[in-house]
């Protein structure tokens, strides 16, 4: 189907887009990559009355490595950043998220900050946000803020995210020292949304026992579910750590709805194995990672 | 304002020629390309993103022409399958994926030369899991993708020997 008629506005400067929105207000959308909103668009799932471009913005077109973490700007696109020697460098897990984030050439157009903004609960860049405790900028006319991961994502493609607001970068922290990190998920198709996934980190101890572990999980919730496993894992070094009970953890902490895909049932079972395989990459990461830093 | 009235002329350089229309700002790259140039080459399936059929390079990238509004490429370079090789000619994907019977009806079949036209300029010599990452997002209902994969890597050797490298042995199948 064809997408329905809408007003265009094309900012080519962050400012000309906050006044776009400021004007348009509760009317108006952001359009980045598209790769979400136009197949909305065309199924006429959503019927904005006018449309904000962003991708003549060059400012937001940037992707910045620090030693403490990479904040990305809004029009960076998914294939940039995973390309991206210097925040694979310094946070590995954005490379090894966006491997499974749909397919290479919806990955030429998507960004990063899309993703996020858009909230699906299947997506991965929001568990890897909610994972590391990042940040959205969000600036509107006259003002900016900065929101938590944890109060970004409120509900199934719902973000805090207001009318008249353009995100305009997230931050992405890098874990502490002897940190490691891994995705793990399962979709039906390879490129599809997982029916269940998540991204894992561990961090060690001098000793190499964990001293620390969590998980973010997609599709078991209206949103990323950070669960902390560190109690679980119960300061040993992962040899000898009892998975079992880890699992069990996870399965605990989490409660999947049943869909066309997946009964909650095989959803909660196949999140407790995709735990624990994550979080033993992440250990084993833990030692490399840690190196690269 | 009416937006439907609202026309916007969009100027692309089609195929190395510049094209140009005046069009509503919902015109999807892949109808501009197909009803307004009239380069029905690229074909449409899904206009959702997830059969690939409407692949064409965006300033060399393999990009959904269904997902992209002409107007937000506007003054950009777009190349399509009718524009992968010379008159009468065929590139060296088009060429493995007739040898190889890549094809049995065609409709897939542009999207595909254009996504493994950009995959092979990126990496020339892949291997067997890196040549079906490249075409995991293109679906075919006809050949059981596993002539394309070959095409894929016969593609490779073609253009090999045409640019007189030595041969990778890399990721032959
Ligand atoms: C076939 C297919 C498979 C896919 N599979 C996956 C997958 O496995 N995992 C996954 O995570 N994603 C997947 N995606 C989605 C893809 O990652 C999108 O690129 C991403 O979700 C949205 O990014 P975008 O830049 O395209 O945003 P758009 O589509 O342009 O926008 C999406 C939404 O976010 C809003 N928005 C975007 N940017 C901003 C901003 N800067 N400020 C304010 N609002 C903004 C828009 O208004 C809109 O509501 C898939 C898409 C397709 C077509
Ligand atoms: S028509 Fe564009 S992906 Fe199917
Ligand atoms: S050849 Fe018929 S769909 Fe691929």
């Amino acid at each position: 189907m064809k997408p329905p008629p809408f007003a265009y506005h094309a900012p080519v400067s962050v400012d000309e887009a906050l006044a776009a929105l400021a004007e348009t207000g509760p009317h108006g959308k952001v359009l980045a990559g598209g790769q979400s909103l136009i197949p909305l668009l065309n199924m006429r799932l959503a019927a904005p009355s006018h449309l904000v471009d962003i991708n003549r913005i060059g400012e937001l077109d940037t992707i910045a490595a620090r030693p403490g973490g990479v904040r990305v700007g809004a029009l960076a696109r998914h294939a940039a950043v995973e390309r991206s020697a210097e925040a694979a460098a310094v946070l590995p897990l954005l490379r090894q998220a966006l491997a499974l984030v749909a397919h290479p050439v919806i990955r030429n157009r998507g960004t990063v900050v899309g993703s996020l903004v858009h909230a699906d609960p299947s997506a991965e860049m929001p568990a890897v946000l909610a994972l590391l405790g990042g940040s959205v900028r969000l600036a509107r006319l006259g003002g900016e803020r900065e929101v938590a991961a944890a109060d970004f994502f409120t509900g199934p493609m719902e973000s805090a995210i207001g009318p008249g607001e353009l995100a305009v970068s997230a931050f992405f922290p890098v874990p502490p020292p002897r940190s490691g990190t891994a995705f793990r998920e399962v979709a039906r198709r390879h490129g599809d949304y997982a029916v269940a996934g998540m991204a894992a980190l561990v961090t060690l101890d001098e000793d190499l026992r964990i001293a620390a572990a969590r998980v973010a999980c997609v599709s078991v919730g209206p949103a990323p579910v950070v669960i902390d496993l560190s109690d679980a894992c119960g300061r040993r070094p992962a040899a000898s750590v009892s998975w079992d009970a880890v699992a069990a953890a996870v399965r605990d902490g989490i409660d999947p709805d049943g869909d066309i895909h997946a009964t909650a049932e095989y959803r909660r079972h196949l999140t407790g194995v995709l735990a624990v395989r994550a979080l033993k990459d992440a250990a084993r990461n833990a030692g490399t990672e840690a190196v690269d830093e | 304002m009416s937006e439907e009235t609202t026309r916007y002329l969009v100027t692309l350089v089609v195929n190395g020629v510049v094209r140009e229309a005046a069009v509503p700002a919902r015109r999807l790259l892949s109808d501009f390309l197909r009803h307004d140039l009239g380069l029905t080459g690229t074909h449409v399936g899904c206009e959702h993103g997830v059969c690939g059929a409407c692949t064409v390079l965006l300033d060399g990238e393999p990009v959904r022409s269904c997902l992209t509004f002409a107007v937000t490429v506007d003054g950009h370079e777009v190349t399509t399958v009718e524009g992968l090789a010379g008159d009468n000619e065929l590139s060296p994907v088009q060429r493995a994926f007739t040898e190889c019977h890549g094809l049995q009806c065609g409709f897939c079949t542009p999207g595909f030369l254009c996504a493994v036209t950009a995959f092979l300029r990126d990496n020339p010599a892949p291997t067997e899991e890196e040549a079906l990452e490249a075409v995991s997002g293109n679906l075919c209902r006809c050949t059981g993708y596993q002539n394309i994969i070959k095409a894929v890597h016969r593609a490779a050797e073609i253009q090999a020997e045409t640019q007189g490298r030595p041969e990778d042995r890399g990721g032959r199948a």
